[in-house]
């Protein structure tokens, strides 16, 4: 994680787009400004971060499955559940699963796991639109490149 | 078996916290109930499930903006119900 850049996930372990699902690895840093505020001597990752970690996860699975035309924004969670604290050094499991893929809109539902047990999940929605410029498209593939996002799938799920 | 309008208005009810007896087939769901963009979104997702459809949001924002309609046409319910008729017998079709 890149937390000042709000890169929350760090590499893509799977995409399986006939299946509508993804799954990434996402490690909190050992150490930020955040930590020094949220809180002084207890770190904890702040939940709202977690969420928008599930919500990158979604997100990489909608552009995924648009083949990279179009830029999901969030739009709501629900159910929002923060089951543990996430302390820094410690890696996430996350996933999400598409629910729902509207008229200009989409539904996922998103968990993360450490070691195997489940420590936040959520159902998000996203506006799904055009990008609102060619320089966030290229800022987006070139993120695509550096989480290992997988270029062959979106020619397979194509074919 | 319940119309395509009850359904609807059972979907808003529920979705939207909005008194069901206050929802009638004249009701704008904009003007008059009060949904908002966000909040249609959910009921767009519930009718899509309810009717094996997908309603086409982004054409009829469009078709709007560009004055080739009026909201009316879509989101007056007793109109939104039509359109989903017409939508779920072009899927039969």
């Amino acid at each position: 994680m890149r937390l000042e850049y709000f890169q929350l996930i760090d590499r893509i372990a799977d995409l399986n787009l006939s299946e509508r699902t993804i799954k990434v690895v996402a490690t909190v840093p050992t150490e930020s400004t955040i930590f020094e505020g949220h809180f002084p001597g207890h770190p904890l990752m702040p939940g709202v971060l977690l969420g928008e970690a599930m919500a990158q996860t979604s997100g990489w699975l909608i552009i995924g499955l648009n083949n990279f035309a179009r830029m999901p924004f969030l739009a709501a969670m629900k159910d929002l559940k923060l089951r543990t604290f996430v302390q820094p050094g410690q890696t996430l499991d996350l996933s999400a699963a598409l629910v729902h893929e509207g008229s200009g809109f989409a539904m996922t539902k998103a968990q993360g796991r450490i070691d195997g047990k489940l420590v936040c999940d959520a159902t998000i929605t996203f506006r799904v639109v055009d990008f609102p410029n060619a320089d966030m498209r290229g800022h987006m593939e070139a993120l695509a490149k550096v989480i290992e996002f997988p270029v062959g799938a979106t020619a397979h799920a194509k074919s | 078996m319940s119309s395509t309008f009850d359904t609807v208005a059972n979907i808003i009810a529920e979705t939207c916290d909005i008194p069901r007896d206050t929802i009638t087939p004249d009701s704008h769901a904009i003007n008059d109930l009060g949904i908002d963009s966000l909040d249609f979104l959910d009921i767009a997702f519930a009718i899509d499930k309810a009717f094996g459809i997908k309603l086409p949001l982004e054409q009829w924002t469009q078709e709007v903006n560009e004055g080739k309609a009026t909201t009316e046409q879509y989101f007056v319910l007793k109109n939104l119900a039509a359109r989903i008729d017409e939508l779920v017998a072009a899927k039969g079709a």
